[in-house]
């Protein structure tokens, strides 16, 4: 173990092996949610799904990739070549970074280092993720533009005001999270709030008279319903996927993209809907947390992992159930619902929590 | 509007799932074929063995995407092939190009060309679609070959299902031929179910004898329509 020690104990390595694990984990959680998504989707519609390629179709998505990893690039004459071949490199990159920050499981010692299973373990990773959705809408943008042509250029310029929009509302659904962990920490001085996720999961311990458990969604309910609808919108998932709407704009902002370059919009996608997922679980369901049915020590440590990824499938279910069952927005009701209704419940609902969580604590201000 | 109704969709949704699902598993499970289905083409044969086709070459005329090519030939006079003058000496019909109409097969005045069920033709070979007369023309005890083999895909049963066009005459029009089989089978099937509406045919043994054959064709000549060309096995000048 001399050598497993040392390897984890510095910190290059940890975090070598840590980003190469997280790129893993996330190419194969694509697979894996790909093929849940069309299965779910077949079965809500009466149908079957893919299950020919492999055990149950599972392997269904690997041969999707190989297929257009094959394919012929068709570059148009008129694209920006630089932005046109940078924009699903841009899509990729801010995928992958958020999921940095999202711890998986608890924390366990090896020797005498204290291993976090969290590439990165930033004090402001809520911030981070923010920034790093907002990063994501670039690539879009650039996608849409540089394709030269007239249904990208719609469909980009649309999906930038949509993602714009959802983002103010996402963050705006996160304030309350961060004022509601400060309260919770307390013996320290006021005003110490953290965003660290996996402070907020260390927090969501415990639970109510041994029954329900002490997860930040049963204060934060509309907080929760308020990012769901928000991250639902910022993924371009239905029903807010207007962008990539065959039927209405042909491909949206990747018409023109064909072979491996699709393929990696297509991944983006698919890893920024686990991300935020992922990110809805850590912050409001508790993460890594739940119980350990008293499994011994060498298995036990799975167990939070296990939590982690059935919270995170529970809630990517949701995602593909709305898939199935509603119609696609029209483009002003979508940015209707963003900045008149969304936007306005995310600040009334902030100035609620904050004047209630201050009473709390400091009492009436007249007193 | 009560306040679940965005929701109660998403229930519907939900329930879905544990339904039965409507999709048939090919190869594993087959739909059933409606019994005028426009399959592949099989030239057919008398149950004493001869052929029904004597070479007219109405088919290839009426085939509206071309791609039949008859050439007749005559009958060798102590070897007849066909039932009448003629017969149908080159057949070859090119799969690609057909478009599965069925005129071909309601204006062969002999039933020699009916079409069945089968639609599992896949050649890999532009050459190996065109069938050709050995490959269309049934064996004298009613199979029928096929290019490829037996398979989990082809079922080479439903070749020998012929469908048969029809008339007037035939059981599913005039009432007095309700229960008789107004057509000939091909060899080795039998009797069609009775259509809706008729009494179940009451025989259902293939004719087996030349002579009830010959009974089946008169009455089908009796509506002037006929199978003239085909009633008398022994051939007869026209």
């Amino acid at each position: 173990m001399g050598f497993i020690e040392s390897l984890l104990a510095s910190p290059f390595w940890s975090s070598v092996i840590k980003v190469v694990a997280v790129f893993a984990l996330l190419l194969v959680n694509t697979l894996i949610l790909i093929w849940f998504e069309r299965r779910v989707v077949a079965f809500m519609q009466n149908r079957i799904g893919p299950n020919r390629a492999g055990p149950f179709g599972i392997l269904q998505t690997l041969a999707d990739g190989l297929k257009l990893f094959f394919k012929e690039h068709i570059t148009p004459r008129k694209v920006e070549l630089g932005m046109y071949i940078a924009a699903p490199i841009a899509a990729m990159i801010p995928a992958f970074l958020i999921f940095l920050v999202i711890p998986i499981g608890r924390p366990f010692v090896i020797g005498e280092t204290l291993v976090t299973l969290q590439a990165a373990d930033l004090n402001v990773a809520l911030l981070f993720i923010l920034a790093m959705s907002s990063v994501a809408v670039y690539s879009i943008v650039l996608a849409g533009w540089a394709s030269g042509s007239k249904y990208p250029l719609l469909g980009g310029v649309r999906a930038t005001a949509q993602m714009i929009s959802y983002e103010a509302a996402m963050g705006l659904a996160l304030v309350p999270v961060v004022l509601f962990a400060s309260v919770q920490i307390g013996g320290g001085p006021l005003g110490v709030g953290t965003m660290s996720l996996s402070r907020i999961v260390e927090l969501q311990q415990g639970s109510f008279r041994g029954m329900i458990p002490g997860w930040f969604v049963f204060w934060l309910l509309p907080s929760f319903i308020l990012f769901f609808i928000a991250a639902v919108a910022e993924t371009n998932r239905a029903p807010f996927d207007l962008v990539e709407a065959e039927s209405e704009i042909v491909g949206g902002y990747h018409t023109e993209y064909s072979g491996i370059r699709f393929a990696l919009f297509f991944l983006a996608e698919y890893i920024n809907m686990f991300n935020v997922s992922a990110i809805a679980v850590t912050v409001f369901f508790g993460g890594w947390l739940g119980p350990d049915f008293g499994l011994p020590a060498w298995i036990a440590w799975v167990m939070p992992i296990f939590w982690f990824l059935a919270k995170t499938y529970a809630l990517l279910f949701v995602f593909v159930w709305l898939r199935a069952s509603l119609p696609r927005f029209r483009y002003d009701q979508l940015m209707t619902l963003g900045w008149k209704r969304l936007i306005p419940f995310s600040v009334a609902w902030l100035v609620l929590f904050a004047l209630v969580q201050a009473w709390q604590t400091f009492g009436a201000p007249w007193s | 509007m009560s306040f679940f109704d965005p929701v109660k969709g998403f229930w519907v949704t939900l329930r879905q799932m544990f339904k039965p699902k409507v999709t048939t598993q090919y190869p594993e499970e087959k739909r059933s074929k409606p019994q005028r289905f426009h399959g592949r083409h099989v030239l057919n044969r008398y149950p004493d063995g001869m052929e029904k086709c004597i070479g007219c070459e109405l088919c290839a005329g009426v085939c509206p995407a071309r791609c039949i090519y008859v050439r007749g030939e005559d009958n060798p006079p102590d070897d007849p092939v066909s039932p009448g003058e003629r017969y149908g000496f080159i057949y070859e019909i090119n799969m690609l190009r057909c478009i599965f109409c069925g005129l071909c097969v309601e204006a062969c005045p002999t039933e020699a060309i009916t079409m069945t069920q089968l639609f599992e033709m896949s050649v890999s070979d532009r050459q190996d679609a065109i069938y050709t007369r050995d490959e269309l023309l049934m064996n004298p005890d009613g199979t029928v070959p096929h290019p490829q083999p037996e398979s989990p895909l082809i079922d080479l049963g439903e070749l020998r299902i012929a469908d048969g066009w029809m008339r007037a005459t035939a059981p599913s029009g005039r009432a007095s031929y309700e229960g008789t089989p107004g057509w000939t089978p091909t060899a080795g099937i039998g009797l069609r179910p009775a259509e809706r509406g008729q009494k179940k045919p009451t025989v259902d043994s293939p004719p087996s004898t030349a002579a009830e054959a010959s009974r089946h064709s008169d009455l089908a000549g009796d509506s002037g329509l006929g199978t003239g060309a085909s009633a008398e096995p022994e051939g007869e000048a026209n």
